[in-house]
């Protein structure tokens, strides 16, 4: 395989290095590295990263291939700077099986744009009721490890508390949708004085912070770790940062919009802003930044959720649950969080590829940049400003959010394994 | 005047006073042996209704008629809605064939706005009830019912309701009555308080422009006014009250409540009332409840609010004066 020298990029948004991949991993860093032959990308004032990780895309495929596949959602995710994601369970039919998951796990390997790392359902048809065979999908092919009703909250505390207990045989983790059911019913946006205004049904914090209390107890008295999905509220940053004080294991992920957008924008009624669990308050947003930035809350993960035109083009209470983000995440991240000086780059590596591949245990991803690591790479221009434009999506869905809004930074160069996914801001 | 007519709030006071100053004018012809204006004649309007309601279609296609205008009726039972078409498809076809005004009620909170906003359609949009968001056409009506019996037919005329004491009563909640009255009261300038059971009152009440009280007969003595809002029976299965009976003991208007308010106080309720519930034939029979009166002003405001919006420039009854002395 050829050789690629990344000259003169900011390691971690340091130093200046010059990165000299070979074939799938790098070979040297190091400071003027003659080219010798390799193919050179100049890379002055850019940040390089190790390849950004997903623990939260949805891929659609299979079921929902109108919306995305697993072929738009990785050039998607390459186009974003990720080299893993990982593809939620609530497929049609659902990742319940051996059979689904090495199915989507297989096409992530045949498109080459992204490791595709299937989430397995936990219990059938997401249904809640019984376990699904967590073992058989763990000792298959896709090898996997979280496990997520994701969609639907594991609400009942006995299916939860043996979930938990059960992948602990084979160092699995559960990823909890924290939402209380009842408490839920019928809620169309978050429950305070937007939506008393605009007469929507709520969807109150306590739904997402009681589940969090619980499940974190649970898995203390169980010994077990669980992982929090788009935790969204100043409540369940609390919860968690308790947890984590007592020495439960547990992680947990926030959206980059529940980073950036609030409730506010739901008088619009534009469906674009609709999301599960939905934007929240001024005040959750700064919380939520407060937590990443302090390590309460581990890692950025996109709940990257397509849907077709038609599911947003609606009145708001037929729009379906959703935004697209795997294209967006790395600018609305910088915005909020470096810009702000709450993350040095550095901080970013850690919670948009270190630890989400821990948490997931993504092998050869999130891993230093140095010699003799997988050359898993993304370079970032972090001084680029652009208005955000759908029509330039890789993914195969357009409800994104942020349309029109200017944002900083863009993802030039992907490498996966030390193939260029993604060169210049193109697709390779 | 906006082009559209979504929210109570969207109105400031002089809007609302003009709405309702025309609306007197309007009710004049309501008097007269032929009750029509040509003031809207060659325009069409749709009445767009995917919820059943038959008093709010019925009271708009009266004020349309009494206009001149062409009317289309469109109900989403038996159409192409039940088939899968999308509001957005509906109102393009609609407006395909020529519509002026698109008045729509809709179940979903937000579904005029959206329709005015998207850039589906051309056509002003007044929202005739969407969810539990917003009716401003009834809470015009029933200010307008107010002023004419607090403040007075001819003195009310270009006054708003300033220091008057408006309570509404029930389920606030679920009520689109309920968020219309409290923005359009509070821009007229009246004090409003809202009484119902906690669970009756939306979490974040607490920005409205009004007061939350527990206790109606503590606030019946302060009232000018009292309204009613209806509370549907298959609430309590959803355990926001224990039975239909400790509702009605609590929260229900009967005679010996209504002793309880000052002499010139009225009942109002938007309809349809549940008697036995919220209200008991007593006090919905006397004299001080305007319910009847309320449906005859719906049609005077709903009448006002088409010619406003429509582009009526010049004074709506002098200007059919002079086209029926020809």
């Amino acid at each position: 395989m050829s050789k690629i020298l990344i000259r003169g990029a900011k390691v971690l948004g340091g130093e200046v290095q010059d990165v000299l991949i070979d074939g799938a991993t790098i070979a040297e860093v190091g400071s003027g590295l003659s080219a010798d032959g390799a193919e050179v990308v100049e890379a002055a004032g850019k940040v390089l990263l190790p390849g950004l990780v997903d623990l939260h895309t949805h891929l659609r495929e299979p079921g929902r291939e109108d919306s995305e596949t697993v072929l738009t959602g990785t050039r998607a995710a390459a186009s974003g700077g990720y080299t893993s994601v990982f593809a939620m369970a609530n497929t049609f039919p659902v990742a319940d099986t051996a059979g689904v998951v090495e199915q989507v796990y297989r096409l992530g390997q045949e498109h080459g744009y992204c490791d595709v790392q299937p989430i397995g359902a936990v219990t059938v048809g997401l249904e809640g009721r019984k376990l699904a065979e967590l073992g058989a999908m763990h000792e298959s092919a896709a090898g996997v490890t979280v496990f997520s009703d994701d969609g639907k909250c594991v609400d009942d505390a006995v299916i939860m508390r043996r979930a938990l207990e059960y992948v602990k045989a084979f160092g699995g983790v559960v990823a909890q949708h924290a939402q209380e059911p009842r408490l839920t019913e019928g809620a169309q946006m978050n429950e305070g004085v937007v939506s008393a205004e605009l007469g929507l049904g709520g969807w109150p914090s306590v739904a997402e912070e009681s589940i969090i209390a619980r499940d974190v107890l649970l898995a203390e008295h169980v010994g077990s770790r669980v992982h929090i999905c788009h935790l969204s509220t100043a409540g369940s940053v609390e919860i968690v940062r308790w947890a984590k004080s007592r020495g439960i294991d547990v992680t947990a992920e926030v959206t980059p919009h529940h980073l950036l957008l609030t409730d506010e924008l739901v008088r619009t009624y534009n469906p674009v802003y609709k999301v599960n669990p939905p934007l929240r308050t001024e005040r959750d947003v700064l919380a939520l930044r407060e937590a990443l930035a302090d390590g309460t809350i581990d890692i950025v993960a996109t709940d990257h959720a397509p849907h077709p035109h038609e599911d947003k083009d609606c009145e708001w209470a037929a729009a379906a649950m959703g935004m697209v983000g795997l294209e967006t995440a790395l600018s609305v991240v910088q915005e909020t969080m470096v810009d702000t000086g709450l993350l040095t780059w550095a901080g970013v590596a850690e919670r948009m590829s270190v630890k989400p591949a821990e948490i997931g245990q993504a092998k050869g991803h999130g891993r230093p940049v140095s010699a003799g690591e997988p050359a898993n790479l993304t370079l970032v221009d972090t001084a680029y400003r652009g208005s955000v434009d759908p029509a330039g999506f890789a993914s195969r869905s357009r409800n994104t959010p942020y349309e029109g809004r200017e944002l900083p930074g863009r993802v030039t160069h992907t490498w996966l394994r030390g193939k260029a996914t993604l060169v210049d801001g193109k697709l390779t | 005047m906006q082009r559209h007519l979504i929210s109570a709030a969207d109105l400031t006071r002089d809007d609302a006073v003009l709405i309702l100053d025309t609306a007197e004018e309007m009710a004049r012809v309501a008097d007269r042996p032929i009750k029509k204006l040509p003031t809207l004649r060659g325009r069409t309007v749709v009445n767009l209704f995917f919820e059943d309601s038959t008093r709010t279609r019925i009271s708009f296609e009266a004020a349309e008629k009494r206009l001149s205008a062409d009317v289309i009726n469109f109900t989403a039972k038996g159409s192409s809605v039940s088939k899968g078409e999308s509001l957005k498809d509906t109102a393009q076809t609609l407006e395909a064939m020529g519509v002026d005004a698109v008045v729509i009620r809709h179940g979903a909170s937000g579904a005029p706005y959206r329709l005015a906003n998207s850039g589906w359609i051309d056509a002003a949009v007044i929202n005739a009830g969407d969810g539990t968001h917003q009716h401003p056409t009834q809470a015009l009506l029933d200010a307008f019912t107010m002023r004419r019996r607090l403040v007075g037919r001819d003195a009310g005329l270009g006054q708003d309701l300033s220091g008057k004491r408006i309570t509404l009563v029930g389920d606030v909640l679920h009520s689109r009555v309920a968020r219309s009255n409290v923005d359009l009261l509070h821009t007229l300038g009246a004090e409003v308080t809202l009484v119902a059971p906690p669970t009756l009152v939306p979490v974040g009440v607490e920005t409205w422009p009004c007061e939350v009280s527990y206790d109606l007969d503590a606030v019946l003595p302060k009232s000018d006014a009292v309204m009613m809002l209806r509370v549907q029976r298959e609430r309590m299965n959803a355990a926001f009250f224990p039975t239909e009976r400790e509702y009605s003991r609590r929260y229900g208007l009967d005679g010996d409540r209504m002793a309880r308010m000052p002499e010139h106080a009225i009942v109002m309720h938007p309809g349809p009332m549940v008697r036995g519930m919220e209200i008991t034939a007593e006090v919905a029979d006397s004299d001080r409840c305007t319910v009847v009166e309320q449906v005859a002003n719906g049609v005077s405001i709903r009448m006002a609010v088409l010619y406003l919006l429509l582009g009526g420039n010049e004074p709506a009854v002098t200007h059919a004066r002079t086209t029926e002395e020809k």
